[in-house]
């Protein structure tokens, strides 16, 4: 579980996160939301620890990540798993290459068993007989799921994913989701997904913290999503003539006119 | 950010490159990467900008050398000066500034921007380290390697134009090289080097990894660090100069 109390961050004269609470629970997707520029990339960064702010705590099951020595914080990056938005593979490494590197990094395993690893989780993302090519040589979905690879290889505690699904087609999105979906169950891991893929809210969107202008404007499930008063909410998640008319048809079953 | 705050930041940086590598497997794997990249690969280029240099500083030699009473194999004496005090160390240490300071800002640039640093980061390793230390280790160690090559070639390229133009004798040429060689000199310009490889390997470093922004800020990042690198080794080379032989 992640609990993060009233963070603030600032860059400059910017203050970009006003004193961000939140909870992330283990086992379950968590997805933040929100207009671009509203902070989330700022916020899942914080989180991982890549900015510091100036204010708040962040505490990874418990334990507060100011307090924790400088190999604490070592071993909790070792449990943590992160898919960059653009995936930011290696470039001159190969895919298995990619996916060996925090086996290499972190484990004194023999070659042989790092191999069974790489090809394991390649399988598991669905990946197979790709193991040599290299990261330019893959298409979208593929770099995302090598991503996916490299972020479980080491078998993380929690999982932080950077708007997994973005450039990627309708399809591939929702693949992408559910495999997140289906590894979080299957590994009983903290998951924090940043989106604003309406799909993503809709399909795996457990728990939901929306933010704007750098504050926690709502936070709720996917469920509780269609039936919020809160009008940045509903002008954000419906801005589509679509999810209005899904939104409009779900309320009226929901109170049996239809 | 004003250059005080630059050279503040450009040794705080050093401060994270110079520790202890995590993994010394990965370490030396990335090491022998960097020596092919760095080192291996700038040695053609280095030994043809050598050959021909030392051609030219031959000819440039004899031509000015026109006075009967002036020995013939003063041009031989005075082009090995010039191409081991010199030419050797400096000119082709801002060629290599020019090759290997874009390739490495370029090279780490797109690593900050494209988040793979982030994502070293945040698997807890030190990036500066992981990607800086092997390239400062690669050039100081393999560059007097290449100066030397260099400075032979050098010598030799005189050698080769005096043959091709009939400006001088080789026999005169073979004396001048052989005339007063002061092993000390071979020294200064090894010790320049390795300062020169430094600073090749570091400010442009420097660059890639602090560049903000997408593809165009990193070719500015690779300019501006090749243009620092070279005014940085310049300025070294008079102070050096002025430390060592005086």
């Amino acid at each position: 579980m992640i609990e993060v109390k009233n963070i603030h961050k600032s860059f400059g004269d910017a203050h970009i996160l006003k004193g961000i609470s939140a909870v992330f629970e283990k086992g379950k997707t968590s997805l933040i939301i929100g207009q671009s520029g509203s902070g989330k990339t700022v916020f899942i960064k914080t989180l991982l620890g890549l900015f510091q702010p100036e204010e708040g705590d962040i505490c990874y099951d418990g334990i507060n990540y100011r307090s924790m020595s400088t190999d604490q914080r070592r071993d909790l990056r070792k449990q943590i798993g992160m898919v960059f938005q653009g995936s930011a593979l290696f470039d001159s490494a190969t895919v298995a290459e990619n996916v060996m590197f925090p086996l290499k990094m972190f484990t004194e395993q023999p070659l042989s068993e790092m191999l069974d690893r790489v090809n394991s989780v390649l399988k598991r993302v669905d990946l197979v007989n790709a193991n040599d090519k290299y990261p330019a040589e893959l298409s979208g979905g593929m770099q995302k799921r090598v991503a996916i690879a490299r972020a479980i290889v080491m078998n993380p505690k929690y999982l932080f994913c950077d708007e997994p699904n973005s450039g990627l087609d309708p399809r591939t999105a929702i693949l992408i989701d559910n495999l997140i979906q289906e590894i979080t169950d299957e590994y009983n891991i903290t998951t924090v997904i940043n989106t604003h893929d309406m799909n993503s809210v809709m399909e795996i969107g457990e728990k939901i913290v929306f933010l704007r202008n750098g504050l926690k404007e709502w936070d709720g499930t996917n469920n509780e999503i269609f039936i919020t008063e809160n009008k940045a909410v509903t002008d954000f998640v419906y801005s589509s003539e679509l999810f209005k008319k899904v939104r409009k048809a779900y309320l009226l079953e929901r109170e049996g006119k239809i | 950010m004003n250059y005080i705050e630059h050279i503040g930041k450009y040794f705080t940086m050093l401060g994270q490159v110079f520790k202890r590598p995590q993994k010394m497997r990965i370490f030396k794997e990335a090491l022998f990467r960097e020596l092919d990249d760095l080192g291996n690969k700038s040695l053609g280029i280095s030994a043809f900008i050598a050959f021909f240099v030392g051609g030219v500083v031959a000819i440039q030699t004899a031509l000015n050398v026109d006075n009967p009473m002036i020995p013939k194999y003063l041009i031989g004496f005075a082009t090995k000066r010039s191409i081991i005090l010199e030419f050797a160390p400096t000119f082709v240490s801002v060629i290599l500034a020019g090759k290997v300071g874009s390739f490495i800002t370029s090279s780490i640039g797109t690593m900050r921007v494209t988040e793979q640093i982030d994502a070293l980061e945040v698997m807890g390793i030190n990036s500066l380290n992981h990607l800086v230390l092997p390239k400062i280790l690669a050039t100081v160690f393999f560059y007097p390697f290449i100066i030397s090559i260099s400075m032979f070639l050098g010598i030799l390229g005189g050698y080769v134009a005096g043959m091709l133009t009939g400006l001088f004798s080789t026999v005169d040429y073979i004396d001048g090289i052989q005339l007063e060689f002061n092993p000390y000199f071979v020294k200064y310009a090894l010790i320049k080097t390795m300062v020169f490889a430094f600073v090749i390997a570091t400010i442009p470093s420097y660059h890639g990894y602090y560049v903000k922004g997408g593809a165009l800020e990193v070719g500015r990042a690779s300019t501006q660090a090749v243009v620092w690198t070279s005014v940085v080794i310049i300025v070294l080379n008079y102070f050096l100069t002025q430390i060592l032989l005086s």
